[in-house]
């Protein structure tokens, strides 16, 4: 049964649309992560949800009922902010059980619920502290034991990590998905940031201005990018994308310089002639010669490998390779991409050309760590 | 900003020094009035350093202003005004901050608009009203055709008459308003989320939040209708049991319209005993006062 359902959801503020008609079905127990950049208005279809902003149109439904009209605390989900918005004047203890106050739980039994709650998040010797008295890393426990106490049938995340150091972020991510195993109750996160979008999603929404681009797991998304945005704003780097026309009859796709690159017929079998955009991961190229050639710009150290920015006719294409060879700026580069990692884009929409049926999830070709630099 | 001038920092010194002086020098005068018996003040010139009749000057001017009942009135009226104004300055900043609704920031301006409008431009309409409250209203009935003869509601003499009229306070809703303004919407979001409804946010959030505030808005407040003098001695006829210390001050000095030269050290005793609980007020929550103003707190 859908936990959450969300049927054409518009949000105007005054005559602009912000959220142009969303429709979501969330399963219970499912983690939802709303992808997308600042302004694109993931935020506001999460206060939607929360019932911190009017829905302009559409419906939303928690657990089966209709909540358009009803108040945020009958709705039955907890919020966790990006500033965690605790009460700076409450002690831990009282800022958790601050709900159940409200709710008339007698004393003897909020103070228990409460010390459950913060020995489960490591809170126990800091209930007596204020807010302004612990580290980021506490406050965010803290704001997230505020939602876990009242038991909520859905967890809202707006940003909750953004606030963060790189180090405690990741520390805090994992301990959102084990909380998540622990109560799977479902929940719905929204970030800008990929990888927490990656590491902590059944499912991932991506949003971009206002729409909904792509739906499906961290890996379908990764794998099958429904656009070129989605293609371009996951993954690091995203999807290296170029103008090409294709020939179907060789099998191939002419880029701008001439060059030609291959792709698999059989996957794509309707593609016509003329502009398509062609796209490849930087994971999915490997210098050899007898490739595509391009010049050297510059290359990232990334310690397990580097990623080298090449320029191929105008285009800054980024490979991921491995080895300690080292190349002057300018210097020409060979690339091997094999044809069956090479996604195919309608030039005009940005959407991905039909593909055969079967070969949805044709996994990345994975190359060999050990794969070594050559020209 | 680190600035080495040893002459400069020395005039600077000598100014503040010099007015510190100038300011206290009246102070010190009228304590040592105070502290000499009839004759020795009334030399020229006066001594000035203190006498050894302090205590009974002070027990002349309490027994002779009536202050038993004088100072109650005034703790009573400056506490009341206080506690209204502050209550709201509070609620009104609430409403205009957290509701959205139409005319919101008309009334704000309305608010602060007042603030051109002190008691003394308006004190004439303001005794007509406070001579019969229901006045206004009547009037306004009578004028949209309702005829209708409201009872008369008096409020001279009374202590509603002293505070109610001062309660209302563009000061306070200002800086209340201010320091809204700087509480992040998620606290407002998160109480909300905790099911808390407007009123609980307002006591159990805002009004604990807000103490420093609350402190500045009382000192100032305090210190000021303590101070009134205009309006009670307009409003009130019956000296003996609504009269507020600051009234009562004028008659402890009589003047050479009485005939005798004025009793300067039972005067200045009085003085003493008026300005003491402003002095006291002030002195126990300066250091909130001053938090609540540069708003720094944590």
């Amino acid at each position: 049964m859908a936990e959450i359902t969300l049927r054409n959801i518009r949000k105007s503020y005054a005559k602009t649309e912000v959220v142009h008609g969303v429709d979501l079905d969330v399963a219970a127990g499912e983690f939802i992560v709303i992808l997308g950049p600042s302004g694109c208005g993931k935020s506001t279809l999460l206060r939607m949800v929360a019932g911190l902003e009017s829905i302009t149109e559409g419906e939303i439904e928690l657990g089966g009922r209709v909540v358009n009209q009803l108040e945020p605390r009958e709705r039955g989900c907890a919020m966790v902010f990006q500033n965690y918005a605790l009460y700076p004047h409450m002690t831990v203890g009282q800022n958790i059980g601050y709900s159940l106050k409200i709710a008339g739980v007698p004393r003897a039994k909020r103070d228990e619920r409460v010390g459950k709650v913060a020995a489960s998040l490591g809170l126990e010797d800091f209930l007596d502290r204020r807010p302004a008295q612990l580290s980021g890393g506490q406050r965010q426990r803290v704001a997230m034991g505020r939602a876990m106490i009242r038991e909520p049938k859905v967890f809202l995340y707006d940003e909750p990590l953004s606030n963060l150091d790189a180090k405690l972020r990741v520390a805090m991510r994992i301990e959102i998905r084990k909380l998540h195993q622990r109560l799977g109750t479902t929940t719905l996160f929204v970030t800008h940031d990929q990888v927490e979008a990656m590491t902590l999603a059944d499912r991932i929404v991506v949003m971009n201005k206002g729409v909904v681009e792509q739906v499906g797991s961290p890996a379908e998304i990764y794998r099958r990018p429904e656009t070129t945005y989605v293609a371009n704003f996951i993954g690091s780097p995203g999807l290296n994308l170029i103008a090409a026309t294709a020939d179907p009859d060789k099998g191939k796709v002419t880029l701008p310089d001439g060059q030609q690159l291959s792709y698999d017929t059989k996957r794509w079998p309707d593609v016509g002639y003329g502009p398509v955009t062609a796209g490849f991961r930087a994971e999915a190229v490997r210098l050899a010669p007898g490739g595509i050639t391009g010049s050297f710009e510059f290359a990232e150290e990334l310690g397990s490998g580097k990623l080298m920015h090449c320029n191929f006719s105008g285009h800054t294409l980024i490979a991921h390779a491995f080895g300690d060879k080292a190349f002057q700026q300018g210097a020409a580069v060979s690339f091997q991409i094999d044809p069956s990692a090479v996604h195919l884009f309608d030039a005009e929409t940005g959407k991905r050309l039909a593909e055969a049926d079967g070969s949805a999830m044709a996994p990345e070709p994975r190359k060999a760590i050990a794969a070594t630099l050559s020209v | 900003m680190i600035e080495r001038a040893p002459v400069l920092d020395f005039i600077t010194q000598a100014i503040l020094v010099l007015s510190l002086v100038a300011l206290l020098m009246p102070l010190w005068v009228v304590f040592v009035a105070a502290s000499h018996d009839y004759q020795t003040v009334n030399q020229v010139p006066m001594p000035l350093w203190p006498g050894s009749h302090l205590f009974d000057n002070l027990s002349a001017a309490w027994a002779a202003g009536n202050f038993d009942r004088v100072m109650l009135n005034s703790v009573i009226v400056a506490v009341g005004v206080t506690a209204g104004k502050i209550c709201i300055a509070a609620l009104s900043a609430f409403s205009i901050v957290y509701f959205n609704y139409r005319l919101r920031m008309l009334l704000f301006w309305l608010i602060f608009i007042t603030l051109m409008l002190p008691l003394e431009v308006r004190i004439v309409p303001t005794y007509a009203v406070a001579a019969n409250a229901l006045g206004p209203f009547e009037a306004i009935l009578n004028a949209v055709g309702i005829s209708i003869h409201l009872p008369e509601w008096n409020l001279l003499n009374s202590y509603s008459g002293l505070i109610l009229p001062l309660v209302a306070t563009a000061t306070g809703t200002f800086l209340y308003r201010q320091f809204f303004m700087t509480i992040p919407d998620e606290l407002a979001e998160a109480a909300k989320m905790d099911g808390s409804g407007p009123l609980r946010f307002f006591f159990e959030v805002l009004l604990p939040l807000s103490k420093t505030n609350m402190a500045a808005l009382a000192t100032i407040m305090f210190v000021w209708s303590w101070n009134q003098y205009l309006w009670p001695l307009l409003i009130v006829t019956d000296h003996a049991n609504y009269a507020t210390a600051t009234m009562q001050l004028q008659k402890v000095v009589p003047g050479p319209l009485f005939g005798a030269p004025p009793i300067w050290n039972t005067a200045m005793a009085a003085n003493l005993i008026v300005l003491t609980p402003p002095v006291l007020v002030t002195i126990l929550l300066q250091r909130w006062f001053v938090r609540g103003l540069i708003s720094t707190d944590k």
